[in-house]
């Protein structure tokens, strides 16, 4: 590994100060994926700041305001077995839940995972149908950024160099609602996915959508009409309310993990059984 | 770059040692500590062999820096027998039902296992798959190796410890090579 300085703030007021003065620094959270950018050498920073020491930076999940904040530390590990996580934000709680392996769980940050801003990133379709809030902290101070807004395409984010994601925020859903995560991985246990898609429906019958793995980054497709939730209506025509909401998916043909064509037939085998599970849960729900 | 001083309880020992800023926790347990039990294969985090426990947690020792390693308990694979050698009853198991074939990713499998019994004692088959998904078998043990923890996970609580292995009768270093790998 090339060599770089290492730096271990306590205060996040440091960590920013750090990478204003560098354009090269880099975050250090979890490390799963930066410390293999760092081995390959396509990251070269010539310090890495290790944010796991930092005070103000929270790895806990808790309720404030009828909003569940989870800290910028917190890893997949603790927000998969969160109770609150895993009965209003169930896509959530399962998207985080199969993130690599139970030793990339123990390190990987949801933070991380946002900040990195992969096309298959296995929580963000969960965090976009969730409509979860990013806080972000810089020189000017904190700024709140809607997730949908927070990604460009692979790797870009609109979080600047010199910001750190300080806590991600979800509002509690008032009255019953149902959600669900699903993936398609080439075999089963440790794998990147191909085709990620988390769905929530709430009381009012709006379904959420959101996908990835199949084009530049993970889109947020909403029907806000009822009809894919209404399970009274016929099936052909919420099929073809669903097709319309996954109609902007373009997988990249060069992909290495699946064709363009098996992504897209997933997406709608997955889209459609996602419609179904989040019923099923919205109906089971009590709030 | 300048080293870093850094501390930390490794397998129940106190240990304060200098590390590369740029070095992982896997280089620094086996080139600065000298514990090579813990296995380099992959480097991406998707083998497992480097598998370690890090305040109670198992992480991959590769996918970590040294420096982050300052101030927490670690444990490796050298730390799972007792004072004598003698071997825990997961290591036993792993004998028993031949879980060990090549041998390569015995170190990294144990350690997972050793962290879900920690957690879940009475472990399912799934949550055993689901807590050995980060570590690959290339000779394909897997059977065997969810046998050992699922004998471990029953052996009572206090049992003894195996005695550890016998010395071998035969003097390995005094055969010639081609009688002990005919090609």
């Amino acid at each position: 590994m090339r060599p770089f300085a290492y730096e271990r703030p306590d205060r996040i007021d440091d960590v920013v100060a750090i990478l204003a003065g560098s354009a090269s620094a880099r975050l250090l959270a979890g490390g799963t994926d930066l410390i293999i950018r760092l081995r390959d050498g396509t990251a070269r920073p010539d310090v890495v700041v290790d944010v796991k020491r930092v005070a103000d930076l929270d790895d806990g999940i808790h309720e404030s305001h009828g909003r569940l904040v989870i800290g910028g530390r917190a890893v997949m590990t603790d927000i998969a077995a969160h109770p609150v996580v895993r009965r209003s934000f169930t896509g959530l709680a399962e998207s985080a839940a199969v993130v690599g392996s139970v030793q990339i769980r123990n390190r990987a940050t949801l933070a991380g995972n946002i900040g990195n801003a992969s096309p298959a990133a296995d929580t963000v379709p969960s965090l976009l149908v969730h409509g979860a809030t990013v806080v972000v902290r810089g020189p000017n101070g904190e700024r709140r950024v809607p997730i949908d807004d927070a990604f460009v395409r692979s790797g870009v984010t609109t979080i600047a160099g010199d910001e750190v994601i300080a806590a991600i925020e979800l509002a509690l859903p008032a009255g019953p609602s149902g959600s669900v995560h699903q993936r398609r991985t080439r075999r089963r246990g440790h794998d990147l996915a191909s085709v990620t898609l988390a769905c929530t429906i709430d009381a009012h019958g709006v379904t959420r959508i959101a996908f990835g793995s199949v084009g530049p980054r993970p889109l947020l497709r909403v029907d806000p009409s009822g009809l894919l939730a209404d399970g009274g209506r016929p099936e052909a025509d919420r099929r073809a309310a669903l097709d319309e909401l996954l109609a902007d998916a373009a997988p990249s043909a060069t992909s290495m993990r699946a064709t363009p064509d098996y992504r897209l037939a997933m997406l709608r085998v997955l889209g459609w059984r996602a419609v179904q599970t989040a019923l099923a849960r919205r109906a089971g729900a009590t709030a | 770059m300048t080293q870093l001083e850094l501390t930390a309880t490794v397998n129940g020992r106190q240990r304060t040692f200098a590390v590369e800023p740029h070095h992982t926790l896997l280089e620094s347990l086996r080139d600065d500590l000298g514990l090579t039990g813990t296995k380099e294969c992959c480097l991406v985090g998707e083998c497992g062999a480097c598998t370690v426990i890090v305040d109670g947690r198992s992480v991959d020792a590769c996918l970590m820096l040294a420096a982050e390693a300052d101030g927490t308990t670690i444990e490796t694979v050298e730390g799972l027998a007792g004072p004598a050698a003698e071997l825990s009853a997961l290591q036993a198991a792993f004998l028993d039902t031949g879980a060990a074939q090549c041998g390569f990713c015995i170190p990294g499998q144990l350690m997972s296992a050793h962290a879900l019994l920690a957690e879940t004692p009475h472990p399912s088959r799934a949550e055993i798959e689901e807590g050995l998904a980060g570590n690959l078998c290339r000779c394909a043990g897997y059977e065997q190796i969810i046998e050992a923890v699922q004998r471990a996970a029953e052996a009572p609580a206090g049992a003894p410890a195996r005695a550890h292995l016998p010395e071998p009768s035969v003097d390995v270093a005094a055969v010639p090579d081609a009688k002990l790998a005919p090609q």
